[in-house]
């Protein structure tokens, strides 16, 4: 069972999503660069947070023709689990595996603070373990963090049970409130929260459970025993 | 800034020639100020440096501290203040990639960002607030870019740092001993050049920084780019862990001339190096602008010509410039040239050590009257007067900063900003505490005394997270140093953290000295701004939730020293008066009371008592806790004193710990053991802070209304130049 980390130039997050599947979770996990092949016997992919090429001309959006995102759509097609988080989310929905666009927070600034998902779908490869609804204190940490599709797309979004997580208040004026979506097929979830701040108990301030079932759902799904 | 007349005549006696073009650019930017500390290096020897946790090697551009089971924690800190003052947003953005790359330097990870950061007063000087803003957007997106954590800092605003602005930062790093750079060359060693190109940004900045500030000199401001920062850290941490450096340096003020010089001096080497090997970002650069310039995100790396194709492919992966643009040798000498013609030819020695220069000092006349106290006005409304001063922008909530700073990535911080002090978790089980603290406030009322304070006080901050101080940071910000009186005040604070240093035994493991900041209104007032690094063995101190009925006890005696406090000058607008002054005896048996009963876990919460004194520090512990508290100010231990002293005195050496009711007698018999002078002033409950004298009401605030303000008046001003009171 092995998950592929990809790192991209200028990706920072890899190596506290690594620490977080091998050390916590106890699972085979590989860093592949970003000009590298996946692998075609991987079980999962994750897109880690940071600032693919500094963010310039938008953020994602120059990583998103990185040689490795071609794998990437492969295993998306062939159904394997794929996660984006912060960085990784804006690059899967300037690729295309996501719908959406992601905008400057309101605010106008970066913006790293706690805050909660409830949970809209637990059918994803990474929701499997939770009950709909249920809270997740998490920290953000983006610039361009503001959700937005049009309102036919969010019609689609709605009907198609693409909504993963939504905030449960407004943080940066994310259309409905949305922090992550999935496509249809619901393999490839993206996340802008960070869940791999979220898992030890020691660096989060409020409970360490619920971003666990995210990881603990991948388990399930890759019919790893806990 | 060129070479004085003296420094020309001894170079020209020195080499027995006239030097050329290029040779007066690196000698200029080697002895300016920046570079050669030439007015302060005989003076701060007088620190000391080692200690048992310290690793000295030569040539590290950050301090090194053994934390055990075979880790080290480097440091570093660095200002940007003459470039920030002209192009805010570059000048912060530089500063922070500047002390990331000292600590890169010693082959250990960047783990932790701290900035400190001064303009004039933003209530009404529009430059000010234009500066701040930009300086805080600045250090986020570079800091926030590498992945990074800025984890701490401070924001101070006053008038004489208008048209100007002070920003600092300081920088930690970890990893494992053995993977410390290990300087050293071996014949047939070639010097690489890694990174970013270099182009015309940064001409003549360590000059730039030398001088008074006067014109707005663009072109020595440096360009930021954390892209290719953050790149050069991952290739460069590949590269130590592969083992291909032999020697390494980061690319500083005074650009190449400093480095190939210093690398040079500090190795006992000679360095021939080619300008046209240098790759530039424009065609036409002269040997002068590219052995000055400083372009940012450069590393001078010296390997042997065997390890070089690794290095090579490592920059390839990364696509960062690597170009090899030297050799060693053992004449000696720095020697640059342009292809096959010498441009420079200088004994590295020579040029890595500027003559060091004696200055004179006297006690500035404006202090022999500064003690002397006006009247005051009577105030009328203390709870109303609370409010102003919670939503005065030195005392506000400093959210909307760290806010901005990515905080968590790392997965490193266990106690976040806005803390006395942030709490690192390290890969041995240790935790490590830092806080960088000034007072210009105090240090320009007492030079010694205040820099002492900042010193106590970013300790006080370190040891209420349980963290033990270890090491220390010094970064000395004066004036023009040829003005006898500035540098007395300069010396006067150097000798004070000496003295507090040595008493305490934490070793200074870093500094930097920035001098000639200067404002069109005149001299800075002295800015000393300590970094004080803890380190935790055990758990650290996580600040807990307060309940009802728990209760609040102070630490430390409360004295009528109120000179540079906030009361004074923001309410009063008053500079002078008695600078409180710190007692090495009493700050000690206060520090380790402490340490004692956090180590016990008998505490929720302990807070230092510094800016806007108890009062304030009372109010911060309710509003971020959401708790009313009453306090008994009679109670509160020291001298016999107004209530107004009691409550705005800004005395050292005093915590504040809150507590469950229970643990209150173990807490005492500690404190008594220890003969701490200390008192059980307040219980916490409702939504009021109230503070009594006897059956007096002296203050009575509504914690929400009281934490609106607190929060948001900071932003309310900076965006909507809004002020709340």
């Amino acid at each position: 069972m092995k998950v592929g980390v990809v790192v991209f130039p200028g990706s920072n997050c890899d190596r506290d999503m690594y620490h977080v599947l091998t050390d916590v979770f106890h699972l085979d996990a590989e860093y592949y660069w970003h000009e590298k092949e996946l692998p075609a016997n991987i079980d999962a992919v994750i897109l880690p947070g940071g600032f693919s090429y500094g963010d310039r001309l938008r953020a994602g959006v120059i990583a998103a023709h990185s040689p490795i995102i071609k794998d990437v759509k492969k295993m998306a097609e062939k159904g394997i689990p794929i996660l984006g988080v912060c960085n990784g989310f804006q690059i899967l929905v300037e690729s295309g595996l996501l719908p959406g666009v992601l905008l400057k927070n309101e605010s106008l600034n970066f913006m790293c603070e706690w805050t909660n998902l409830i949970v809209e779908n637990n059918k994803t490869p990474f929701t499997n373990q939770f009950k709909l609804n249920d809270k997740i204190p998490i920290p953000i940490a983006n610039g361009e963090g503001r959700y937005y599709v049009d309102d036919d797309t969010m019609k689609e979004l709605k009907k198609k049970n693409q909504i993963v997580f939504r905030y449960s208040e407004v943080v940066n004026g994310s259309a409905n409130r949305i922090a992550g979506v999935c496509n249809e097929a619901g393999n490839v979830v993206g996340m802008m929260p960070h869940p791999e701040r979220a898992v030890e108990s020691d660096i989060n301030p409020v409970d360490n459970k619920p971003s666990s079932l995210i990881f603990e759902s991948l388990l399930t799904k890759m019919g790893v025993s806990k | 800034m060129s070479l004085e007349e003296r420094e020309l005549a001894e170079l020209k006696s020195k080499i027995g020639r006239d030097p050329t073009s290029t040779e007066l650019q690196i000698v200029a930017a080697e002895w300016s100020e920046h570079c050669s500390y030439k007015s302060s290096k005989r003076h701060l020897k007088m620190l000391p440096m080692d200690g048992p946790l310290v690793i000295n090697e030569k040539g590290y551009d950050s301090g090194v501290l053994d934390v055990g089971d075979g880790y080290v924690v480097t440091a570093h800190i660095e200002s940007h203040n003459h470039p920030s003052a002209v192009e805010p947003y570059g000048g912060a953005a530089t500063g922070v990639g500047g002390v990331i790359r000292d600590i890169l330097s010693a082959g250990t990870r960047p783990i932790a960002i701290f900035d400190g950061l001064r303009f004039g007063n933003i209530e009404n000087d529009l430059q000010a607030r234009w500066l701040f803003k930009n300086a805080v957007t600045g250090i986020a997106d570079y800091g926030n870019c590498l992945g990074i954590p800025t984890i701490g800092g401070e924001v101070e605003f006053d008038e004489c740092y208008e048209n100007y602005a002070l920003v600092d930062v300081a920088a930690l790093g970890f990893g494992k001993k053995e993977n410390l750079i290990k300087n050293h060359v071996e014949e047939g060693d070639v010097v690489v050049l890694m990174g970013g190109s270099t182009g015309r940004d940064g001409i003549g900045g360590s000059q730039f920084a030398s001088d008074s500030l006067e014109s707005e000199d663009r072109s020595a401001v440096q360009i930021p780019d954390p892209f290719i920062e953050k790149l050069i850290i991952e290739a460069v941490l590949q590269a130590r862990s592969d083992g291909l450096i032999h020697a390494m340096k980061d690319l500083g003020g005074g650009g190449l001339s400093c480095a190939i010089s210093e690398t040079a001096d500090a190795m006992e080497i000679g360095i021939e190096m080619d300008v046209d090997k240098v790759h530039t970002r424009e065609s036409d650069m002269n040997p002068d602008e590219i052995m000055v310039s400083e372009s940012q995100e450069r590393m001078l790396i010296v390997t042997s010509k065997t390890k070089l194709k690794k290095l090579e492919e490592i920059c390839n992966k990364f696509r960062i410039g690597c170009s090899v643009i030297g050799d060693v040798n053992f004449n000696n000498q720095v020697h640059i040239k342009k292809g096959e013609k010498t441009v420079a030819n200088l004994p590295a020695d020579f040029v890595a050590n500027a003559t060091l220069l004696d200055l004179p000092s006297k006690e500035p006349t404006y202090l022999k009257t500064i003690e002397t106290e006006k009247n005051f006005e009577s105030i009328s409304d203390y709870s109303k007067l609370m409010m102003k001063l919670l939503a005065s922008p030195n005392i506000a909530s400093k959210i909307w900063v760290y806010g901005q700073y990515d905080h968590e990535v790392g997965i490193r911080t266990v106690v976040k900003p806005g803390a006395d002090a942030s709490v690192l978790r390290l890969d041995n089980g240790k935790y490590l505490s830092a806080k960088i603290d000034g007072n210009p406030k105090q240090c320009y009322i007492n030079p010694r005394e205040g820099a002492i304070g900042c010193f106590e006080e970013a300790c006080r901050n370190v040891v209420c997270t349980g963290a033990k101080p270890i090491g220390m940071l010094d970064h000395l910000q004066f004036g023009n140093p040829n003005d006898p009186e500035i540098f007395w005040t300069f010396l006067e604070s150097l000798k004070g953290l000496t003295d507090f240093a040595k008493s305490f035994e934490i070793p200074c493991v870093g500094g930097k000295v920035s001098l000639y900041n200067e404002t069109p209104k005149g001299s800075i007032k002295p800015t000393p701004v300590i970094g004080v690094i803890g380190l935790i063995e055990k758990k650290p101190s996580v600040p807990q939730k307060i309940s009802n009925n728990d209760c609040l006890l102070i630490i430390g005696d409360t004295k009528d020293e109120l000179g540079g406090s906030e009361y004074f000058e923001y309410v009063h607008k008053f500079v002078g008066g008695k600078c409180p002054s710190v007692n090495f005896a009493d700050s000690k048996k206060n520090m380790t009371s402490v340490l004692d009963i956090i180590d016990k876990n008998l505490i929720k919460l302990a807070h230092d008592c510094s800016k806007g004194g108890l009062a304030i520090a009372v109010s911060e512990i309710c509003m971020t806790n959401q708790i009313g508290c009453n306090v008994s100010l009679d109670k509160v231990p020291g001298e016999k004193l107004d209530v107004d002293r009691i409550l705005f005195s800004e005395s050292h050496s005093r915590y504040l710990i809150s507590f469950d009711n229970e643990n209150l007698s173990k807490i005492q018999s500690i404190l008594n053991e220890n003969n701490v002078s200390f008192a059980q002033i307040g219980q916490f409950g409702g939504k009021k802070i109230q503070f009594n004298n006897g059956t007096k009401s002296v203050i009575d605030l509504d914690v929400e209304k009281a934490h609106e303000t607190w929060l948001h008046a900071l932003p309310n001003l900076v965006l909507h130049g809004k002020k709340t009171n």
